[in-house]
């Protein structure tokens, strides 16, 4: 018999860590090999699965930020250190690490979608010499909902960073939306980069749109899409776009690719 | 090698194959119909040969046998899992050509989309084989010819039925033995050649062109005309989408099930994702989008074949008399329009024709 890709793991959570009010990071113990911008199907018994991008990972553990918004992601949040968790994958692609290297990168991110690149940029921050340079924008709602604060500090010690509230003014970040920022991006200076952009559909839109603007060529920009998903799989066509079904050829796909996905 | 059997020895036959088989087929289900006083004809395992409703077309299609409605995928304890069984018994299902074609639609979606297969459809997909039933002359709503899913050799059985008797054709071998008996004869089974429903698929062979489908005002016309309850999909061989769904049995809530629901692309909430944000808000863009992956999508991916098999029971189905077959044929008329550059029917024109059977 074949093995039951419907069937998922018991994980035991490590550690927890809370972001903000609604969104905690889980540190799952596995030694599942993870590649940067993949995700699970995480699950509890008898409540229900969910998939879950991975925000971070090491040896024998990867790190899931949840923001808890319903049935299982409330649940996620009553569980405590040494807890089982459920876990199937992982799933989908991810992006383009080893073109990235010795290239200048821009990474443009919106509230949670910081999670799905987090992974990323904590690569480059400990092997720095493996990139030209880093320029990061990171945009959140306000200040209540700034996620990882420890690694942002850090990522600004090595990358070129913007950080910015929607409108709240507080230090170290600017106000504004991503998409006010991208021009400060010295795009006319690289030799050969790309673009990441991970956020809200209409975040990635008009950030796309920005970047287009700006000069930079489709090809250069990765985006990843988030849709409903019950499998991760290919069989239940949650996520299917056109032929393409995101749980396999995406989360991350190129513009070029990403701009002909018709809803 | 064929044989002419009487329905009394049939049956005989039927009994001697249920000790390894479970058989379905399709069976009257009286006053469950649709509309008051009229049946219902759904699969289910029979029990005489006389059970098989052969000169009618089934309501639903045999999908169920093998995707039920709901499943069990698994049992939770504490923290523990158990896989759901089968039984072993396997499984014969009377089917037509069209459903039977429709069933490499499934296998493809369940057992290779992705480069992995799903244990729950293959562990029941490994015991089916197939008795072909012959069409005869189908029915107003079939347009299998169109599709070219008229005709199969994926069978073990066919069979004609004639009053008190019928014709088989025994094509594997590990059936021939309950047939020496019987009266050899000449008999094949013969396919529908010509359906009275005849569609046009449109050829969609750019990225322009799709986006101007996209588009396209006919598909609003569905929005005050789809109630998006998800008959259609129901009932269509081929739609194979899903939900997962956990239940708990007990108060405690200790142990308890993880199901698959078949889901459908026409409901409200099948894109919808958190903060209520969702992708296809209307009942025209879920039109658009199963349309398109009936006659397009399915097969710009899978390059075979179209995913529809023409086997027409959406349009009987559908609460609002919407035809899927006018609205292919709708489609093709805008797509020649389109690559001839003319201006395509507005909301107002599409309301005045708009398909009822
Ligand atoms: C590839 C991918 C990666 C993701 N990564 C993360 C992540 O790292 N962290 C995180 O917190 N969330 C992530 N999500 C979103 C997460 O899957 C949903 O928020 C999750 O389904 C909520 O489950 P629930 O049972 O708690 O909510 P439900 O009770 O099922 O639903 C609550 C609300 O969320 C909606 N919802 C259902 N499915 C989704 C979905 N797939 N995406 C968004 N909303 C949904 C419901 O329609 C409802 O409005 C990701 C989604 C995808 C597709
Ligand atoms: S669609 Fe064709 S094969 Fe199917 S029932 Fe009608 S005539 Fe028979
Ligand atoms: S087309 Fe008809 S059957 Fe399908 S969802 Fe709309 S109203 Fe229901
Ligand atoms: S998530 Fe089920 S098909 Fe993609």
């Amino acid at each position: 018999m074949s093995e039951n890709i419907m069937l998922p793991n018991p994980h035991k959570i490590i550690n927890i860590i809370n972001e903000t009010e609604n969104e905690y990071t889980f540190r799952v113990e596995t030694n599942a090999k993870v590649k940067h911008g993949q995700f699970f199907q995480v699950s509890i018994p008898k409540i229900g699965e969910a998939p879950i991008s991975v925000s971070s990972m090491g040896d024998n553990w990867v790190e899931l930020t949840i923001r808890k918004v319903g049935k299982l992601t409330n649940e996620i949040f009553n569980l405590k250190p040494g807890d089982k968790i459920f876990m199937r994958g992982p799933y989908g692609n991810s992006f383009p690490k080893d073109d990235f290297k010795g290239k200048d990168l821009v990474v443009i991110a919106g509230g949670t979608g910081v999670s799905p690149v987090r992974s990323l940029l904590k690569y480059f921050y400990e092997n720095p010499d493996e990139i030209r340079s880093l320029h990061f924008i990171a945009g959140f709602k306000d200040e209540k909902s700034i996620l990882f604060k420890e690694d942002l500090k850090n990522f600004k010690t090595r990358f070129n960073t913007i950080y910015t509230l929607d409108k709240d003014k507080i230090e170290g970040f600017e106000v504004g939306l991503v998409t006010e920022h991208i021009k400060k991006i010295p795009f006319n200076t690289f030799e050969n980069y790309n673009v990441v952009i991970v956020g809200p559909p209409v975040m990635m839109h008009f950030a796309a749109l920005e970047c287009l603007k700006n000069g930079v060529p489709e090809e250069k920009i990765w985006v990843s899409f988030e849709r409903k998903m019950s499998c991760g799989v290919g069989k239940c066509g949650h996520c299917k776009i056109n032929e393409t079904y995101v749980c396999l050829e995406g989360p991350v796909f190129n513009y070029t690719k990403a701009k002909k996905l018709l809803d | 090698m064929s044989y002419y059997v009487s329905v009394k020895r049939m049956n005989e036959i039927l009994k001697e194959l249920q000790k390894h088989y479970k058989v379905y087929a399709p069976m009257r289900f009286e006053k469950r119909g649709r509309y008051s006083d009229t049946d219902l004809i759904r699969y289910a395992e029979i029990n005489s040969i006389e059970d098989v409703v052969y000169d009618e077309k089934s309501d639903f299609s045999p999908k169920e046998v093998i995707y039920p409605i709901t499943q069990a995928l698994f049992y939770f304890t504490e923290y523990e899992y158990m896989e759901s069984k089968v039984d072993d018994k396997k499984i014969l299902i009377f089917a037509r050509p069209c459903d039977i074609n429709g069933f490499r639609r499934l296998d493809t979606i369940f057992l290779k989309n992705g480069g992995t297969e799903d244990i729950y459809y293959k562990r029941l997909r490994e015991k089916i084989k197939f008795i072909l039933m012959e069409c005869g002359e189908g029915w107003d709503t079939c347009f299998c010819v169109s599709m070219g899913s008229n005709k199969t050799d994926d069978y073990s059985l066919a069979v004609r039925f004639e009053n008190d008797n019928i014709l088989v054709e025994v094509k594997d071998d590990e059936f021939t033995n309950l047939f020496v008996d019987e009266k050899e004869i000449e008999f094949t089974p013969e396919f529908v050649t010509s359906n009275p429903t005849k569609v046009n698929i449109p050829e969609i062979d750019s990225q322009e062109l799709l986006e101007k489908i996209y588009d396209l005002d006919m598909w609003k016309s569905y929005n005050s005309r789809c109630i998006s309850c998800g008959a259609c999909n129901a009932v269509c061989i081929t739609c194979s989408c899903f939900n997962t769904l956990d239940v708990i049995y007990t108060e405690n809530g200790k142990v308890g099930e993880r199901r698959r629901v078949q889901a459908s692309c026409m409901h409200e909430d099948f894109t919808t994702m958190a903060g209520g944000l969702g992708f296809r808000k209307t009942a025209g863009e879920r039109m658009r989008f199963r349309t398109l992956h009936k006659i397009y999508d399915y097969k710009a991916r899978f390059k075979d074949e179209h995913m529809c098999v023409g086997c027409g029971r959406c349009d009987e189905r559908c609460p609002e008399l919407i035809s899927f077959s006018t609205t292919i044929n709708r489609l093709y008329d805008e797509v020649e329009k389109l690559k001839k550059g003319e201006a395509t029917q507005t909301i107002e024109q599409t309301a005045s024709t708009e398909e009822v059977k």
